[in-house]
């Protein structure tokens, strides 16, 4: 009884600030299924802002380009990001760490200043601004989070594993294709999952290295908000993506529950 | 038998400053049973690893079968390895693991079907093909990483340190199971430990290394009975090592006495270390042209008594089915043949 005491304190805390991050969500999704275009007040509910994502065709493309980005620079993410993570894995302690800062510079550093150079650099390169270098851009950021979430599953293998496979007739290539990559497979979904986020979820560097038009959702809504163009259906949009993720998640836990049993029953 | 099937021939090898094999020859016949013993960092895994060309020397030559490996990679050695830990491929099951070289070489389902089969039958694990490597323990574990060698029928097979890793009972069966199969198989086997009982029981040679250097070769009874060295009598079984000087040929003294022995061409008066066995000496009553002592200590084996004898300050160890008493006074004797002889080393006692 004393102990309960003790810990209310601690739960009123937990359950106040699950409260503040969870209430914008709910706010949001209340939003999104209010009949009326203001912010201001719920009027009745309605659909009729889900419909409007499929009608206003700004949005539209907006959402086509983000995934588009997002898809784009998550394959080539994930392909560079693993080779220069087993790159670093084969280097010896002193390089690998030193790689390791290098790697952790670009994730530290503020969006603004990747955003910022990036955009010097596209600057002085020969190609215009739009497509082509916001995909570049986010390639760039999302790289180094693949490998580092790479890596420790890299040197989590017996380092005996690539010797095993040359030792069994493959020639270096085939080693990495045939044993290292299968082997830290879940690590390369993890890894092509966060660059995925990562690049859907970015506003400052998009920002910054667009150009033409080129639109993703967060720049369009950006320039849309308090304008009279703005429409509610961002707000659909934005709780679909709540769901989405809801969903995602959900699906990953339920299926590591499912393994989990699926193990201990054997 | 008889047919060279590996000759090292001057191997060095350094990492950064440190050199860590000096200068190493050494062969092996077809169908040997070949040991490299020795203590951690004595570089006897990187000898092995220089063979399976994961490593490359120095300098020196490695011959395998009557040609120089210098520019031959490891995938296209002749050569397979149970590796230390396995490093089974935690993606696929054990057959798909078993398989993994057969594939690579691109054989036929049905030959890879017949060899998988028949190497998972060697190693008695068969029923067990399906089965992800994760789910099995250590013993089979290393079983798979046999198969998965053997498999290839390699004209040489190295093992790191296979057994390391298992309890004392399994890795008494093991041993006796490997050495079966190197018979019956017919191939030769490189086997690495720091084990000397595991390399005494299963080889036909075995290779005592320290610092990167052999300091013997030979069959386990003569590594044991007529070691080369102190450090080679200290790190094979357990033994009483004491300073002495040989007086002429047959005779040697030391603890203040005399003793006729077998060891001969050593100079006059040369300065020698004397081992012998504990269960080469027996206990008696004091006498004068004896070593005498006192029984400082008696620890019950099993098999034997461990008894610890005093004599002016130094332990000898003697191994005895007859118990005594601590306190006892007892002299220590042992016939001319069981007092070996070795030419000092610098080192200190290790």
């Amino acid at each position: 009884m004393i102990d309960r005491l003790k810990k209310a304190p601690f739960i009123m805390v937990t359950a106040f600030s699950y409260f503040i991050i969870y209430f914008p969500i709910f706010v949001i999704v209340l939003l999104s299924v209010n009949a009326s275009p203001s912010g201001q007040t719920f009027t009745e509910f309605s659909f009729v802002w889900y419909k409007e994502i499929f009608l206003n065709e700004r949005l539209l493309t907006a959402i086509f380009n983000t995934l588009l980005v997002a898809v784009i620079s998550t394959a080539v993410a994930t392909v560079v990001g693993t080779l220069t993570a087993i790159g670093i894995n084969s280097l010896t302690k002193t390089y690998r760490i030193r790689f390791m800062i290098l790697n952790n510079v670009p994730v530290i550093n503020p969006d603004i200043v990747t955003g910022l150079s990036l955009m010097l650099v596209f600057s002085l390169l020969p190609i215009s601004f739009g497509m082509p270098t916001m995909l570049l851009a986010h390639i760039f950021f999302s790289i180094p989070f693949v490998v580092l979430t790479v890596l420790p599953k890299l040197k989590e293998l017996d380092p005996n594993l690539m010797d095993a496979a040359l030792d069994l007739g493959c020639n270096y290539f085939e080693g990495v294709v045939k044993v290292i990559i299968p082997s830290i497979k879940t690590a390369i979904i993890a890894g092509a999952l966060i660059a995925f986020t990562m690049s859907i979820d970015d506003f400052v560097i998009s920002y910054f290295t667009t150009g033409n038009g080129f639109q993703n959702v967060s720049i369009w809504i950006y320039s849309r908000l308090g304008r009279r163009t703005f429409s509610p259906a961002v707000y659909a949009y934005n709780t679909l993506v709540v769901f989405l993720t809801i969903g995602v998640l959900g699906y990953i836990n339920v299926n590591n529950i499912i393994r989990v049993k699926r193990r201990s029953e054997k | 038998m008889d047919k060279v099937l590996v000759e090292l021939k001057n191997i060095k090898k350094s990492y950064d400053d440190t050199e860590v094999i000096h200068n190493l020859s050494l062969y092996i016949k077809e169908n040997e049973f070949l040991t490299l013993l020795g203590p951690s960092g004595c570089g006897k895994t990187t000898l092995l690893r220089i063979i399976g060309g994961f490593e490359t020397h120095d300098d020196g030559q490695v011959i395998f079968d009557g040609q120089d490996m210098k520019d031959t990679p490891a995938y296209q050695r002749e050569i397979n390895t149970v590796f230390q830990n396995y490093a089974l491929f935690p993606h696929l099951n054990v057959f798909d693991n078993v398989a993994f070289g057969l594939r690579i070489k691109k054989l036929d389902k049905d030959t890879i079907d017949t060899k998988v089969k028949n190497a998972l039958r060697l190693v008695k694990l068969e029923g067990y093909e399906q089965r992800p490597v994760s789910k099995m323990s250590g013993g089979q574990q290393q079983r798979v990483a046999i198969a998965r060698a053997i498999v290839n029928e390699p004209k040489l097979l190295l093992l790191d340190e296979p057994l390391g890793s298992l309890d004392l009972k399994l890795r008494q069966d093991m041993q006796y199971e490997l050495k079966e199969m190197q018979e019956s198989l017919g191939i030769s086997f490189i086997f690495v430990t720091h084990d000397q009982e595991e390399a005494l029981t299963m080889s036909d040679t075995v290779v005592v290394m320290k610092d990167g250097v052999i300091q013997q070769i030979g069959r386990p009874e003569d590594i044991y009975n007529e070691p080369k060295n102190r450090f080679t009598a200290s790190f094979i079984g357990e033994s009483n090592i004491v300073e002495g000087v040989m007086k002429e040929d047959y005779l040697v003294h030391f603890e203040g006495l005399d003793f006729t022995c077998v060891d001969k061409g050593f100079a006059k008066n040369e300065p020698i270390d004397i081992v012998i066995r504990p269960e080469d000496i027996v206990l008696a009553a004091p006498a004068d042209d004896r070593i005498n002592g006192v029984v400082d200590d008696i620890i019950f084996k099993g098999v034997h008594y461990e008894i610890i004898v005093l004599v002016n300050g130094r332990e000898y160890i003697i191994h005895s089915t007859d118990p005594v008493n601590v306190g006892d006074e007892v002299s220590l004797n042992f016939d001319p043949d069981e007092i070996h002889v070795m030419k000092r080393t610098d080192e200190a006692s290790s």
